[in-house]
């Protein structure tokens, strides 16, 4: 499951502007790209005690695995379509396989396996280390082109993937 | 378990989720009906263009609205673990206050399923609703 594709530092700084410079939220929960390739992402939280969901325990919130994910899923759709548009989840459902290890950071994958003219379909997995080892998964919809919006740094950063692609 | 129906203060019991608190959720209960409200901040936000409130946090504060109603009807303190949820998004959330309300669709011995619904100005337009299964804990495997 290990990517193939190797992120350049414009790559990276392309999807960083995208990612967590133009979505508070993101910047928020301190999010990072790990990677990304066509139709897929990898995105990283920090593990903070501002996200526990539980005091005695200090595990996180299901709900910023569900945002997380959520955001990952959104990235991957981005990254599946031929010109940067708008997109807005139609539906996302996380089933929750166990507790994230209070302390530790979480990964998350996501990969749109098909889009239509209107529709992407995504599924996601969040783990800590072990992709086959999940915290939660998710499978998702989402409408394309949404509203006349388009996320800035989209196009830059699949620019620079694809002349990656080409030189790789 | 104690008395199941005692009501209790759920201000409190938010308080022990610090996630509540970093999302400015909190409850605005009266008699047995409880509203949840998650005030506007620039941090929320997903889409700034729009702009709109992050589709994450809107599923995050449906799932606390779940949680809180089942601990308030269940009266245990310990929190209910989500198993699964599915998040129907119907409006953009817009830059504004977002309330919420949860109703236990059925509540049986380890699992519960409920509805949530999340709405701004208008109640008859939901943002967004979900619906999930949760695991309530018995006293043993709180321990556990």
């Amino acid at each position: 499951m290990a990517a193939e594709f190797k992120m350049t530092p414009e790559t990276m700084m392309a999807l960083k502007e995208m990612l967590i410079q133009h979505v508070p939220h993101m910047r928020a929960l301190g999010v990072e790209i790990v990677n990304a390739a066509p139709a897929q992402a990898w995105l990283r939280v920090p593990y903070d005690e501002r996200f526990i969901g539980n005091a005695e325990t200090g595990v996180i919130h299901g709900g910023v695995i569900t945002t997380v994910l959520d955001n990952t899923c959104g990235m991957a759709v981005q990254l599946a379509m031929d010109e940067p548009q708008a997109i807005a989840t139609l539906d996302l459902r996380i089933d929750y396989m166990k507790p994230a290890t209070p302390g530790l950071a979480l990964t998350t994958h996501a990969h749109c396996y098909k889009t239509t003219r209107n529709i992407a379909f995504v599924r996601g997995t969040a783990y800590h280390t072990d992709i086959n080892d999940p915290i939660a998964s998710c499978v998702g919809t989402f409408m394309i082109g949404a509203n006349r919006t388009v996320p800035t740094g989209v196009a830059a950063a699949k620019a620079f993937m694809a002349k990656q692609k080409k030189e790789g | 378990m104690s008395d199941t129906k005692t009501p209790r203060d759920l201000n409190a019991f938010i308080e022990g989720i610090p996630y509540a608190r970093f999302l400015g959720i909190s409850v605005d209960q009266k008699g047995n009906e409880i509203t949840t409200v998650m005030k506007f901040d620039q941090k929320l936000i997903g889409n700034p263009l729009l702009p709109a409130l992050h589709g994450g946090v809107i599923g995050a504060f449906l799932e606390m609205t779940a949680i809180i109603q089942l601990a308030y009807e269940t009266g245990s303190a310990a929190i209910p673990k989500p198993i699964g949820l599915t998040v129907d998004y119907l409006r953009s959330g817009k830059p504004i206050d977002t309330y919420a309300r949860a109703h236990i669709t059925k509540q049986g011995r380890r699992v519960a399923t409920v509805h949530a619904e999340a709405w701004q100005e208008d109640r008859s337009k939901p943002i967004a609703t979900t619906h999930g299964h949760f695991l309530l804990k018995t006293g043993e495997e709180a321990e556990s």
